[in-house]
């Protein structure tokens, strides 16, 4: 057996057993374990892995349990269909907090989470459908196929069952083309939109998803204790789940299985032991939870799974993907052909004219070289084609459509890529896995089939494609590594490699050349011919005259903002204005 | 709803909403100054309500613990931070303000609470237990994370909130008190009894209000405050120290949140945890502000009351539900005004 697996083998092994070898008491808590775990693995997604923070999926639980509470008691509907009840309710609550608050700056979710927690609870509280402050009694046992779910034994299978289906599906749709989006979704928004992804709409699915997996543990908690009322789904239960979270460590999927564990098990000792030595009562294991947090997250923020990751020995199919067809590619303009036109482009920053009146155009098959000193507004330009920042006038067409005032994602399907001049990797995920968000566009499969594993075929192809075009930068050795640990140059030219899997027909470069060595710097340079030749045209932002000079076909030049000269490279370097600009006037 | 109920209904909820403006405000402060979402802004009012009902009763409030404990924990970890640098000198100023100075603040109250003092004494000593909490909070759990996120922070900030409303039930227990009413004196005005302990809960919050507007405007230290708030980095680049202005800013905080506990106390029961509530509506009066204009926050917080104060008197069983839901449609109308995609720090 693999030795990456048998951790994995183990505590399936543990899991099969438990209900045969462990005492009535400890299967209750392990069935604790399984439903805080379903919970805690939504945050993770959500907290750990996309950056929203919610302090109420307490909520979601409670929209999931008392919704088959009611139905079940006082409509008897079969508790499969008020699972599925349970979930649409949820999945609408949802979508409407979710549709307000997501695209707000981080810290509204959470206040908003706690907001809605407090409003949730106390309308739990107190609607006479629900049962009050007394919650429901009597809620039936599910039964599948004549088997009666009714002891705790039986409803360990079910709730772990709901959990590992919950975790392998998590695991699938993180190795995936929508997951390489989700984890660019945390630190690396804006760059995951210039490849085409939609960040709102993703953040949106995981946060419904997470408010999902929450409201099947409300259903999986009602049948198994057979009664809710309020208290279990108080503000202090959103906090713990998202201190499970944060304890089993917000980026792993397994840190939900050892936050939840660790924290229900933690609990349950503490409610022992601390009344034994003090005699008034009170909520201590609160106090100890809180204590706990703060040198946890003082000296180790990522929680504890990294801790146990280390023991475990790395997978080693993660190494270089498997041969695939190759993607379909588009069609390059003909050399010649107006590509890009730009008329009058114009930015202010407060009282600062980034770019005033930017006239240019780009055809088919040529290398524009972008030039100016520092400060002179070229990046702003790369931000302005690429819409990371919106226009305050001027026109910008693309093959003859206008494309000022689209979105970064709409401009991306339509054939342009770039590269960053501050390098917007995801540090953490592979070279392979980073280059294979560029070729996001090319797939199709969604966050669903994803978690089943489906579309396998279109994945070797997205992976297979990723290679070759690290191999093409000349990074064939570094695939698995993870983007952080190369050396700048190479990162840059991770960032080329990802614009390239994108298959764009204008090719945008940032400083592309900064940081490569020599030998680099000609290997890119004749890459960049190569692509030329291919039907890519490219826009060059690069400081390295020499590299310039020798590549472009022409060069626009750029001084606080305006464009003060254009022509061939040769004119270009003859040019008074650009010396003056370059070298300072003489006064 | 007849005049004379709209105007008592009015009066309550002006009352509240003045508390929540003064918390709206200490939040506001505290988040523009360190980016902290100061949850537990809502321990300091139930901390100095306690005390000041248990104090009027001959009690020893377990305040003075929180107190003692907290300073010998942020002793414990200045004297580590100096050991480790070498800097001997700054122990015996450790003692003094971490040390000496909570303990001396214990055994006064310690003293004064079976004397049964005047009203004003006792208001002094439960400022002087709770007001030295905000900088000993902020030494012990958020100094070392200055420059974390501000989802990290708020997680600190719900850690800090679970210890110390822990503490408030071990040390207050279960059962809810109520301080005594400053002043009996009722007011005719046309149909409807002003109270006098209103006329003071509005009255002090506006002394207040006007207090930090001075101190922002005409002193130095406001400024500081004003200029970190404003970019961080640019502060620290003409000398101001952010911790400096971190432990201000939490001071601030604990004197606001305390005088809101005292405020509130004769109004409303209070029991161990709730303050957490009362802060929580102070929030939402700040998000209604947009989380940055002080006048918008004030004035989000008196809605706050407002909207309270008459839903307890159409659903009253609901009044919670509808306070929280109002930040709702708040941000509903932020999200539509917002356009771009968000870039988290690493």
């Amino acid at each position: 057996m693999n030795a990456a697996r048998a951790p994995f083998a183990l505590f399936l092994a543990f899991l099969a057993g438990a209900p045969f070898l462990l005492p009535e008491f400890y299967v209750t808590l392990m069935n604790f374990i399984g439903l805080a775990t379903l919970v805690t693995l939504g945050l993770v997604l959500l907290t750990g892995v996309a950056g929203l923070m919610s302090f109420g999926q307490q909520v979601f639980v409670g929209l999931g349990a008392y919704t088959t509470a009611v139905l079940a008691t006082k409509y008897g509907v079969s508790p499969w269909l008020t699972l599925g009840a349970g979930l649409a309710v949820t999945a609408l609550a949802a979508l409407a907090l979710g549709l307000i608050t997501v695209r707000l700056s981080g810290h509204y979710l959470p206040l908003s989470t706690l907001a809605w927690g407090i409003a949730l609870y106390y309308l739990f509280g107190n609607l006479q459908l629900l049962g009050k402050h007394d919650g429901i009694q009597d809620i039936p046992a599910v039964s599948l196929l004549g088997w009666k779910v009714d002891t705790g034994r039986e409803s360990y299978v079910l709730i772990w069952i709901a959990a590992l289906a919950a975790l392998v599906a998590a695991r699938n749709l993180l190795d995936s083309r929508p997951g390489r989006a989700v984890r660019a979704l945390r630190f690396r928004a804006t760059m995951a939109e210039s490849f085409g992804v939609d960040t709102a709409r993703l953040k949106l699915v995981i946060f419904i998803y997470a408010a999902l997996l929450a409201a099947l543990s409300g259903w999986l908690y009602a049948h198994f204790l057979r009664f809710v009322s309020p208290g279990a789904f108080n503000v202090n239960i959103g906090i713990e789940y998202l201190f499970m979270a944060v304890v089993g460590g917000a980026s792993h999927v397994w840190g939900a299985v050892v936050g939840a564990s660790l924290l229900t098990l933690l609990k349950e000792w503490l409610k022992d032991l601390l009344p034994k030595f003090f005699d008034q009562s009170g909520n201590y294991e609160v106090i100890v939870f809180g204590l706990l947090m703060l040198p946890l997250l003082h000296r180790a923020r990522d929680g504890l799974m990294p801790v146990f990751a280390r023991l475990i020995p790395r997978d080693e199919r993660a190494a270089a993907p498997a041969p695939a067809a190759p993607l379909a590619r588009r069609a390059p303009p003909a050399a010649g052909v107006l590509l890009l036109e730009v008329t009058g482009l114009r930015k202010n920053f407060g009282g600062l004219a980034a770019v005033r009146e930017l006239s240019f155009e780009m055809r088919g098959g040529e290398i524009l070289g972008l030039i100016g000193p520092n400060g002179a507004g070229k990046s702003t330009v790369f931000n302005l084609v690429t819409g990371v920042l919106p226009a305050d006038a001027g026109d910008v067409r693309f093959r003859g459509e206008r494309i000022a005032g689209l979105r970064s994602r709409q401009i991306a399907r339509r054939g342009i890529a770039r590269t960053f001049q501050h390098v917007n990797l995801v540090g953490t995920m592979s070279a392979l896995d980073n280059v294979a968000i560029g070729a996001h566009l090319r797939g199709a499969v969604g966050t669903g089939r994803a978690m089943l594993r489906l579309g396998r075929a279109e994945e070797r192809r997205l992976l297979a494609e990723a290679a070759r075009q690290l191999e093409r930068v000349g990074l064939g050795a570094h695939l698995v590594e993870p983007a952080a640990s190369l050396a700048l140059g190479q990162q840059r030219l991770v960032e080329i490699a990802r614009a390239l899997a994108a298959d764009p027909v204008l090719l945008l470069l940032d400083e592309p050349a900064a940081g490569l060595r020599l030998q680099e710097k000609s290997a890119l340079a004749d890459l960049l011919r190569r692509l030329r030749a291919e039907g890519t045209s490219i826009l060059l932002v690069e400081h390295d005259m020499e590299f310039v000079m020798g590549l472009v076909d022409r060069l626009v030049v750029m001084d606080f903002g305006e464009k003060i000269a254009e022509g061939l490279p040769q004119a270009i370097q003859a040019n008074p204005q650009v010396i003056e600009a370059y070298l300072g006037g003489v006064e | 709803m007849s005049t004379d109920i709209f105007l008592w209904l009015a009066q309550d909820g002006v009352t509240n909403g003045a508390i929540y403006a003064l918390l709206a405000l200490a939040l506001l402060l505290v988040f523009t100054v360190t980016r902290v979402i100061f949850v537990p802004q809502g321990e300091f009012i139930t901390f100095a309500a306690l005390s000041l009902a248990m104090l009027e009763s001959g009690r020893v409030p377990g305040t003075i613990y929180i107190l003692a404990l907290g300073g010998l924990a942020a002793a414990a970890i200045e004297i580590f931070v100096a050991l480790r640098e070498r800097a001997w000198r700054r122990l015996p100023r450790i003692a003094l303000l971490y040390v000496a100075l909570p303990l001396a603040i214990a055994a006064a109250v310690w003293w004064a609470a079976p004397r049964r003092l005047d009203q004003w004494v006792l208001v002094l000593l439960v400022l002087a237990m709770v007001v030295p909490l905000g900088p000993i909070l902020y030494r012990i759990a958020f100094q070392p994370l200055a420059s974390a996120s501000v989802l990290v922070l708020f997680i600190v900030s719900m850690a800090v909130h679970y210890v110390l409303s822990g503490l408030s039930l071990v040390f207050f227990g279960g059962e809810g008190l109520r301080a005594s009413a400053f002043s009996d004196a009722k007011f005719k005005l046309g149909v409807v009894d002003i109270t006098a302990q209103s006329v003071w809960v509005v009255a002090a919050s506006l002394v207040l209000i006007g207090a930090l507007w001075y101190l922002f405007e005409r002193t130095i230290y406001g400024k500081a405050l004003r200029a970190t708030a404003m970019n961080r980095v640019g502060a620290r680049l003409v000398g101001i120290p952010t911790v400096l202005t971190g432990h201000l800013s939490f001071l601030l905080a604990a004197f606001i949140g305390a005088c809101s506990g005292i405020l509130i106390s004769p109004i409303t029961t209070l029991y161990y945890d709730t303050g957490f509530l009362i802060g929580l509506k102070g929030f939402v009066g700040a998000i209604l502000g947009g989380m940055a204009s002080y006048p918008l926050a004030a004035a989000g917080a008196l809605a706050v009351g407002l909207l309270e104060s008459f839903s307890s008197f159409w659903a009253s069983a609901f009044k919670e539900s509808i306070v929280f839901t109002l930040i709702i449609p708040v941000l509903v109308w932020q999200s539509l005004r917002s356009r771009h995609v968000e870039e988290d720090e690493e």
